[in-house]
């Protein structure tokens, strides 16, 4: 099969060329066998005709429809991950385990379309600097926020005000979240915002809101660690997004979700 | 992602054409779809540090293959290792047909004798067209068992099917 072009034939050459699975110099050497040794041609000919039969017992399952019971999605359970993914031809990509599920696949081959993406470096500060602002002010138990959640629409139009750009507060509670407030905080050029939420054991997550990436048609869902916070972030058009929690990878995955479907224009 | 979710279900088809060929059963060959589906879509999230996704699909349903082997051991008309059993023998049903000439039916149950671990190999090789590289990885067995189990596959399917036309020619003659 792989052997040397000069090397004697072997059985499993007769196989190989019985299957068309010879390189074309080999399969000349072993024509060359063939024509001075006529029985182990005829049995090469009976291996190949007993493939075409093969094909052609097996080959009518290929035209029968798909029984029901055979599942042709993912189960229920996991359809919003898959809506989502459909949406967004997403790339969920963790830092320390180092996999990707990603859209981007070559037809036939299917490799990998990037073994990891990498993390540009305008993305990659945004998420740190996201997971910093978590930190330095989830704790705050007086003044975790400068506009509080029940003033919500002052808080949405100060913040865009401030953005220049139109935000919206996504709301949570379907993943267990309240808003309870939010506020500016200063950038690397400009100003950022900050949307801080509780769940019911008062565990609590940051939405990061920039403009200061660069606008992107790929909405690639990133992960990031910074110590015990866990962050997920994505660029959005002219946003960058940046989720932060100590809550764990799935969880905050599910939130980030929501908050996407929520977020994504149109 | 879309893109895995739409190249497993097309799939689907080959899944059953092998799984067909294994079982020789339509109900237990897509039982063995089914099961094969529902892992996969559990975990085709993380297929691809595995690389071919057909590869990939393939091996959970040899898996499942060989866990359903295991068990009906106790039937002893499918012990899975050829490397220490030989098979059933190479006694044929002579079933009464007009014609001796060799037809896809005798086929059917030609492969019905081969042992399952031979059975795989030939209907990837013969049906499925993967290269034995290919094989290897989906059985998770080195390249040189591949080409052993094919040799011997042909050889029992070839002693098997020349038996038939015998006993054919046994029956005209009586």
């Amino acid at each position: 099969m792989n052997t040397d072009d000069n090397s004697p034939v072997t059985e499993a050459d007769l196989h190989a060329y019985a299957d068309h699975q010879l390189r074309p110099a080999r399969r000349m050497q072993v024509e060359a066998y063939l024509a001075a040794h006529p029985r182990d041609a005829a049995r090469i000919q009976a291996w190949v005709t007993e493939n075409e039969m093969l094909r052609a017992l097996l080959d009518p399952v290929l035209r029968e429809p798909i029984p029901v019971r055979i599942p042709v999605a993912p189960a229920r359970s996991m359809i919003p991950w898959r809506q989502f993914a459909l949406a967004a031809a997403i790339a969920f990509c963790s830092a320390s385990v180092a996999w990707v599920a990603r859209g981007a696949l070559d037809d036939q081959k299917l490799q990998p379309a990037a073994a990891l993406t990498p993390a540009t470096p305008v993305a990659a500060t945004f998420a740190r600097r996201a997971a910093v602002a978590h930190v330095v002010y989830s704790p705050e138990v007086r003044r975790p926020v400068e506009v509080g959640a029940d003033q919500e629409d002052q808080l949405v139009s100060w913040l865009s005000k401030r953005m220049d750009a139109p935000l919206k507060a996504p709301h949570l509670g379907r993943v267990g979240y309240e808003l309870i407030g939010g506020r500016l905080l200063p950038g690397e050029k400009g100003p950022v915002a900050q949307f801080m939420y509780h769940d019911g054991s008062g565990q609590r997550l940051t939405l990061y809101v920039t403009r200061e990436t660069a606008p992107s048609g790929d909405s690639a869902f990133r992960f990031a660690q910074e110590g015990p916070v866990n962050v997920f972030y994505w660029v959005d058009g002219k946003f960058g997004y940046a989720i932060s929690a100590g809550a764990d990878k799935s969880e905050l995955f599910s939130v980030a979700q929501d908050v996407y479907r929520q977020l994504a224009p149109g | 992602m879309p893109n895995v979710t739409s190249q497993i279900v097309a799939c689907i088809p080959a899944l059953r054409r092998y799984a067909r060929g294994l079982t020789r059963n339509k109900e237990d060959a897509d039982d063995l779809v089914q099961d094969t589906l529902e892992r996969a879509w559990r975990r085709h999230a993380l297929w691809q540090q595995r690389g071919d996704l057909r590869a990939w699909l393939f091996s959970i349903l040899h898996n499942r293959f060989v866990d359903r082997v295991r068990a009906l051991r106790a039937s002893p008309a499918e012990p899975m290792d050829s490397e220490t059993g030989s098979g059933e023998g190479i006694a044929v049903p002579a079933r009464a047909t007009q014609s001796d000439r060799l037809e896809v039916r005798d086929l059917d149950a030609a492969l019905a004798r081969l042992v399952p671990d031979q059975r795989e190999v030939l209907l990837l090789v013969a049906v499925e067209q993967m290269s034995y590289e290919q094989i290897a990885g989906v059985l998770n067995i080195p390249l040189g068992t591949v080409m052993s189990r094919l040799s011997r596959a042909r050889e029992q399917l070839r002693g098997v099917l020349e038996g038939r036309e015998v006993i054919s020619r046994l029956k005209v003659v009586k």
